[in-house]
């Protein structure tokens, strides 16, 4: 019945211990295991015939495939398809470990904030590191929007500077809370369904309430989880397009 | 959950201390170690085999469709062009040949009309001729009867005289006489 119970992470077998920190395969490990086959199985496994016209699994991994490269190439235009494949490794592992986090008695691997945190640090340093490697110094014009005048120009700089290193932190933290919101109101109206089924007759008709409602979250889940794989990726095309063009 | 249900829970706030203990797990440092390396792991492996497998295969596939849809749709038109090539030229030789049926069926009719008027006009000539043969042998024969009539109106005259005078007169005075009655 606790809401928060589900979040626990379990050591399967520990491996290796690295400066008093133990390494082990835990379930989160295993549902990131089990969404990397997922992947593979979609987007190598049913590609392996080519087809001209594809089946249906083929079909879904095009539609990936396409619905990526085209949010990617709006946001970031075409010079963006050089972080091509990061965006899709990104939208597709988040979609995928959201997804299996709905399916009962599974962990959410995204509802991890040092899973989030690392991913959205991973499109941080990747801005940074492309973006000054690209323009070099002028990558600072990010942070002085032109047309700007002269005397409220820190303090905009100010603010965008704030704006950019704050990034990271809503970028990663949207995912974590959503993820983990859905999840604990999902347990809590779940648990009630079994309480008031505990209570006799008139507990059963209580319970059709929460159990109503508990279908309603669960279509509702489906679509935050998708959501927030999507919102992720585009957040990731907008800020790469940022060390791409810099210029406002 | 498993070694709760030896404890039956009778609401959400009581919870065994134990678990109260270790904290909300998503911000359990203890667990953070493990789970980074294993992200670093299963994400680099899913970088990996869908920037160098899975997205190289699929823009291939996608790229082969465009092109050989491109084809089909070229091969298509150049199909098409050449059978509007065929038309036109079918076209255009139907429109020959019915120009020439139409010379040669204006040519023949003007043949056969000038031949025919040709023929009406010697018929005509023909007709005329005798026409005028006739009217001569007409002229002629009237003449030839109208000189007939004097000599018989003479001889009657004469044979009338005679008879009522008993005397013959001569001829040349009764020639005369009709001559002047005739005349009148």
């Amino acid at each position: 019945m606790d809401p928060i119970h589900q979040f626990e992470i379990k050591n399967l077998f520990v491996l290796t211990r690295i400066g008093g920190h133990e390494i082990a395969f835990t379930n989160s490990a295993l549902y990131m295991v089990i969404a990397l086959a997922v992947i593979s199985a979609l987007m190598i496994g049913a590609t392996t015939s080519r087809a001209l016209v594809p089946g249906r699994m083929q079909s879904i991994a095009e539609i990936s495939y396409e619905f990526i490269a085209n949010t990617l190439r709006q946001s970031a235009g075409s010079e963006g398809m050089k972080f091509f494949p990061l965006v899709f490794t990104l939208f597709m592992f988040i979609l995928t470990v959201n997804m299996l986090g709905l399916i009962p008695y599974t962990f959410t691997v995204t509802s991890h904030i040092i899973i989030t945190v690392s991913l959205a640090l991973l499109v941080f340093l990747t801005v940074i590191v492309y973006g000054f490697k690209k323009n070099g110094l002028r990558f600072f014009k990010l942070f002085v929007p032109s047309g700007i005048p002269i005397v409220i120009l820190p303090l905009v700089t100010f603010i965008e500077v704030l704006s950019f290193i704050s990034r990271p932190i809503s970028h990663s933290v949207r995912l974590f809370a959503n993820m983990l919101a859905g999840h604990i109101t999902l347990k809590v109206f779940a648990g009630f369904v079994t309480m008031l089924g505990a209570a006799g007759f008139f507990g059963w008709m209580g319970a059709v309430l929460p159990l109503g409602l508990t279908v309603a979250l669960t279509a509702l889940e489906l679509l935050v989880a998708f959501l927030q794989a999507y919102v992720f990726a585009i957040l990731t095309c907008i800020y790469l397009n940022d060390a791409i063009h810099p210029g406002h | 959950m498993a070694q709760k249900s030896a404890e039956p829970i009778t609401s959400i706030e009581h919870i065994p201390s134990s678990e109260h203990g270790k904290g909300f797990p998503p911000f359990d440092p203890t667990t953070f170690a493990s789970q980074f390396v294993w992200l670093v792991l299963v994400f680099g492996a899913l970088y990996l085999l869908m920037s160098r497998i899975a997205l190289p295969r699929i823009g291939a596939i996608m790229d082969s469709r465009r092109q050989s849809v491109e084809g089909d749709l070229a091969e298509a038109k150049s199909l098409k062009d050449s059978s509007d090539a065929a038309i036109a030229a079918y076209e255009k030789a139907l429109a020959d040949a019915r120009g020439r049926a139409q010379a040669l069926a204006n040519e023949t009719r003007e043949k056969f009309a000038a031949e025919a008027e040709a023929a009406r006009k010697e018929l005509d000539a023909a007709l005329n001729t005798r026409l005028t043969e006739a009217e001569q042998a007409i002229a002629t024969r009237r003449t030839a009867a109208m000189a007939n009539v004097h000599d018989i109106a003479v001889e009657t005259a004469a044979a009338i005289v005679e008879r009522l005078t008993g005397n013959a007169p001569a001829k040349p005075d009764v020639a005369k006489a009709v001559a002047g009655t005739l005349k009148s």
